[in-house]
């Protein structure tokens, strides 16, 4: 059995005078424990939103409604009682965030920043704690623990502010940690650095990882499963080497073919998908993609695709998928 | 680089500039002002300030020609009776009674409407000139005069400290007492009190202006730097100046009330003022309590009506909440 | 940090030499001279050249001012023109009432919008929460004067709840120690005269009490309705930390910040309000008596106040500034 099961997940957020924004349009997918699966997808297609729907963490207003099912080893988190969906964070599943900086509480020192998911969760106390915190900010690369526990994090550089919530994060060693671009706001040696430290985390402690990006390069690196989000939908998943292999949405595709690459002819032009992100078809009128997909046909519109999975475990929301020769590259565009 | 442009294909680039840094994040080019105007609209706050504030300018603008009486006869002074605390209460004739000098109360508080406003109004404007000239050439100096100009802010803002140094009803009675009581002098003490805010709040936006990408863009292309000053970051101060301007308003008719109590406000008490009007019925809140209740209560409204209007704008205006 | 403090204190002195300045001036430039505040307008062009000579009016100004700044630097203020006393033997003998009242203003805004605040930026789009925001609204346009006479005339006259005026009941034959009534009664352990005091200190605490808390509870609200949406927030509660520890450590600690601030701008207001407030209670503070000087022109003692009040209040904006660099640790001077 998967260690998380996500099924039709859906979140809407109302506003007065506004319409509905279907903010998490359905989304189905799977976390097996030991193992990293990604969440990708550009910006706006919901898959923070999907997150933060696991974790219990979006603000509770009149006009946020979310449904569906999100399987935690069999106890469905989206039905727990605050009290107890309390317990399960920090301790049995955790996360991290985009903008260190921020995520971190500037007036109090990073050691008691620590300390406090130990004395919640492990019922650690005083020295005991401390030196346990000493201990995490140790493995996960920050020199010098002892003095940085009494720091504050605006005296700390980036990279490390991330090491300290990750630290945070492992600390009671859950069983599910989703990464929500912990690298976006990084330099890119740091980049590096923080995706090498999962990988580490997550091969030590046998912790399933579910990371959220909208950068290929960092999902071809670590995910092992990865699910291509677009309009708040699952719309691909595969294994990695598939996916990147043979991809069978054209949205992948798109993504796939918009990298530049270093091999490609001098003055070669780049290939973004056509449209924007705000060119989106609401999923009940069709294929939300299909305004920027040059493989639209009729069937396209009307009805939104199903998902339709392959022996192999390769799923894929299109009725006119590109046709896949199995030589690495995928015919019609 | 600006030498080889033309001035025509410098104000062609200027304006493009203008334009994007405008469309920046708009899907429909909205303005800030249409958008703060649209939020106001639907914010029942502001509504109500709005209400208030129009019933207030219309009592004040257009009242004084409809007094029933003459607001400083004292027409019915036989009918008091001071020594069994009798003044006459509201009836047909004195639709808020009479005064303890035997005047019409109605009349009176319509008359004084207009007073209070003026006094408000003008107090309110000496602190906006001065201050704003002030703060204005303090943070225009300091952010794009070197070293110089910063030597020309240290020196301004160290005036506005000084005036800072007091609280704001001690200033006013420093500069009331040594003026002596008058109405000229309550304006000009109130509008003082209010001098640093505005050159505070007008430094300030120059300052954080100067540092901007778009005021560097600008004149890396060549345009002249007091050109920049007022094309371009003056426009954007003005939302917070009106915005406090209107806050200013309401404490300005509070703090004249207080200087009036004081024995600072203008003694002639012929022209109904709202604070003079408070001030001197303190005596006889026993048999007349509503010779002080009326006028305090008007002072209390249009006072909320301002700030009112004043927070809902704030929160209309501000940049942070564009969508 | 003590080259912070010291730095500090040497900007205030151009500040504090200009107002002494404008505070020369200013004396010298009333309307008829001092000499009028003293005879009014009778006497003889003799009397008032005598009382000129007399107040070393007639020296070269340089002269004037050197001796004002060497009296003012021996503390002597002058004499009150209507009590004829020593300005500073009439501002010690008065102050601590002032401050007893400031302190029990500062304690209820402190102690009532504090947590007020709090709960309506927590309880956002109640009751409550409009409550608070309506009544601080109003509680900025209502002029204190006029609140301290509601209250007076209410709770006080026709209630007879409290007291309406004074420090503390004559017929309560109170010891004196430091002249603060309140502590006093506490030192000589005459309970009676420390409640007495106490007592007389609630209708002008509250109605002083009224425009600080107004804003405290604006701030507070603001404040925490502003770090609630703050990532770190989410962190905490990412970790499933309790809602205790969130609200003391995470969000309590970074709303106080801008309160803090504020208190040293509201003390400002506080010794304004001061001055109405005693005059309505008749509170025998510096308050009532300046109103009284102000009436009677005492100028001597208007110059004086004016002088104690800029020294006390740009002393307490220092201390808060000094106080932010302990409460925030980004600002700490390394």
């Amino acid at each position: 059995m998967a260690l998380l099961d996500v099924d039709e997940l859906a979140v809407t957020f109302a506003r007065r005078g506004q319409r509905t924004v279907h903010a998490v349009d359905g989304v189905s997918f799977s976390v097996d424990a030991g193992e990293v699966t990604g969440l990708v997808g550009e910006s706006g297609c919901g898959k923070s939103v999907t997150s933060l729907a696991i974790m219990g963490l979006l603000p509770a207003g009149k006009g946020v409604r979310v449904q569906g099912k999100a399987a935690f080893d069999g106890t469905d988190l989206l039905q727990l009682d605050p009290r107890a969906m309390r317990d399960v964070r920090g301790r049995d599943v955790a996360m991290i965030f985009q903008d260190p900086l921020s995520s971190l509480n500037p007036v109090v020192p990073i050691g008691v920043q620590v300390t406090e998911v130990l004395v919640r969760h492990r019922g650690m106390r005083g020295e005991a704690a401390r030196l346990e915190a000493e201990h995490l900010l140790d493995r996960v690369g920050i020199p010098d623990p002892t003095r940085r526990l009494k720091e504050y994090p605006h005296q700390l550089s980036g990279g490390m502010r991330q090491r300290a919530l990750i630290a945070m994060a492992v600390a009671c060693q859950p069983r599910l940690l989703i990464a929500d671009e912990p690298t976006t706001a990084l330099d890119v040696t740091i980049q590096a650095q923080i995706l090498e430290l999962l990988k580490d985390l997550v091969r030590e402690s046998g912790t399933a990882l579910v990371m959220i990006t909208h950068d290929l390069g960092v999902v071809a690196g670590m995910c092992d499963t990865i699910n291509v989000l677009y309009g708040g939908r699952v719309v691909e998943t595969a294994r990695r080497r598939p996916l990147f292999a043979a991809p069978r949405h054209p949205y992948t595709v798109g993504l796939l073919g918009s990298i530049p690459r270093l091999d490609a002819g001098h003055g070669q032009r780049l290939r973004p998908i056509p449209g924007s992100v705000r060119d989106l078809l609401p999923w009940p009128d069709g294929c939300a993609f299909a305004p920027r997909c040059a493989r639209q046909v009729d069937a396209c519109l009307g009805t939104a695709p199903q998902l339709l999975r392959e022996p192999d475990g390769h799923a894929f929301r299109c009725v006119n998928p590109p046709e896949t020769d199995h030589t690495g590259e995928a015919a019609g565009e | 680089m600006s030498d080889l442009l033309s001035p025509g294909r410098k104000k062609a680039k200027l304006d493009r500039l203008a334009e994007l840094s405008a469309a920046h994040d708009d899907e429909r080019g909205v303005s800030l002002w249409q958008e703060a105007f649209r939020r106001l609209r639907r914010n029942p706050a502001a509504i109500v300030g709005t209400v208030i504030l129009g019933v207030f300018l219309l009592v004040a603008l257009v009242g004084p020609f409809l007094v029933p009486y003459d607001p400083a006869a004292q027409l019915w002074k036989d009918e008091i009776r001071e020594a069994q605390a009798f003044y006459p209460g509201p009836r047909a004739e004195n639709w808020f009674g009479v005064d303890h000098l035997g005047r019409d109360e109605f009349s009176r508080m319509i008359v004084g409407a207009r007073q209070t406003l003026l006094v408000g109004v003008v107090a309110t404007l000496i602190g906006l000139t001065v201050g704003t000239l002030i703060g204005g050439l303090a943070g225009a100096a300091a952010g794009l005069g070197g070293r110089w100009g910063r030597w020309v802010d240290t020196v301004l803002m160290r005036i506005v400290d000084m005036l800072l140094a007091l609280p704001s009803l001690l200033l006013a009675i420093s500069i009331a007492a040594l003026l002596g009581a008058s109405l000229t002098t309550v304006m000009i003490a109130v509008g003082m009190v209010s001098v640093p805010i505005f050159a505070r709040l007008l430094r300030g936006s120059m300052l954080a202006q100067s540092n901007s990408d778009y005021v560097l863009a600008a004149t890396s292309l060549g345009v002249r730097r007091s050109k920049v000053a007022l094309t371009h970051i003056l426009p954007n101060s003005l939302a917070p100046v009106i915005v406090q301007s209107t806050l200013t308003l309401a404490t300005a008719i509070i703090e004249v009330a207080a200087l009036s109590f004081l024995g600072l406000g203008n003694p002639d008490a012929s022209i109904p003022e709202w604070g003079v009007m408070l001030a001197d019925a303190q005596r006889y809140l026993d048999a007349a309590p509503r010779l002080a209740i009326l006028p305090a209560l008007g002072i209390i409204i249009t006072a909320l009506g301002f700030t009112l209007l004043g927070e809902a704008m704030r929160e209309a205006l501000d940049p942070k909440l564009r969508k | 940090m003590f080259r912070f403090i010291v730095r500090r204190l040497l900007q205030l002195v151009p500040t504090l030499f200009g107002l002494s300045l404008l505070l020369f001036i200013w004396l010298h430039r009333l309307p008829g001279g001092p000499e009028s505040a003293i005879l009014g307008e009778r006497g003889t062009p003799e009397m008032r050249a005598a009382i000129r000579r007399n107040l070393g009016l007639d020296e070269p100004i340089l002269i004037q001012y050197g001796r004002f700044m060497k009296r003012l630097l021996q503390f002597d203020l002058g004499t009150s023109i209507s009590t004829k006393r020593e300005v500073t033997t009439e501002f010690l003998q008065r102050f601590p009432g002032t401050v007893e009242l400031t302190a029990a203003a500062m304690l209820i805004a402190i102690g009532v919008g504090i947590p007020l605040g709090y709960l309506a930026a927590r309880r956002r789009g109640t009751l409550l929460d409009h409550g608070s925001v309506a009544g601080s609204l109003i509680g900025i346009c209502v002029p204190v004067f006029f609140l301290a006479y509601v209250l007076k005339a209410i709770f006080a006259v026709n209630l007879g709840w409290f007291p309406s005026s004074g420090r503390q009941d004559p017929r309560i034959d109170a010891t004196r120690v430091t002249n603060f009534f309140v502590l006093d009664g506490l030192l000589t352990r005459e309970w009676d005269a420390s409640l007495n005091a106490l007592w007389h200190l609630v209708l002008p605490g509250l109605a002083l009490a009224s425009i600080p808390l107004a804003i405290i509870v604006r701030i507070t609200r603001a404040s925490v309705l502003e770090v609630l949406g703050e990532d770190f927030v989410r962190t905490a509660q990412a970790k499933g930390l309790t809602g205790r520890v969130i609200r003391r450590r995470h969000v309590l600690r970074n709303a106080m910040l801008p309160v803090a601030t504020s208190i040293g701008l509201l003390t400002g207001g506080l010794l304004s309000g001061a001055v109405l407030t005693e005059t309505v209670f008749a509170f025998g503070g510096i308050g009532a008596f300046v109103a009284d000087a102000i009436s009677q022109r005492d100028y001597p003692v208007l110059q004086g106040f004016i002088l104690i009040i800029a020294l006390v209040y740009v002393l307490v904006n220092l201390l808060v500034d000094i106080s932010y660099t302990f409460i925030d640790p980004r600002v700490r001077v390394r």
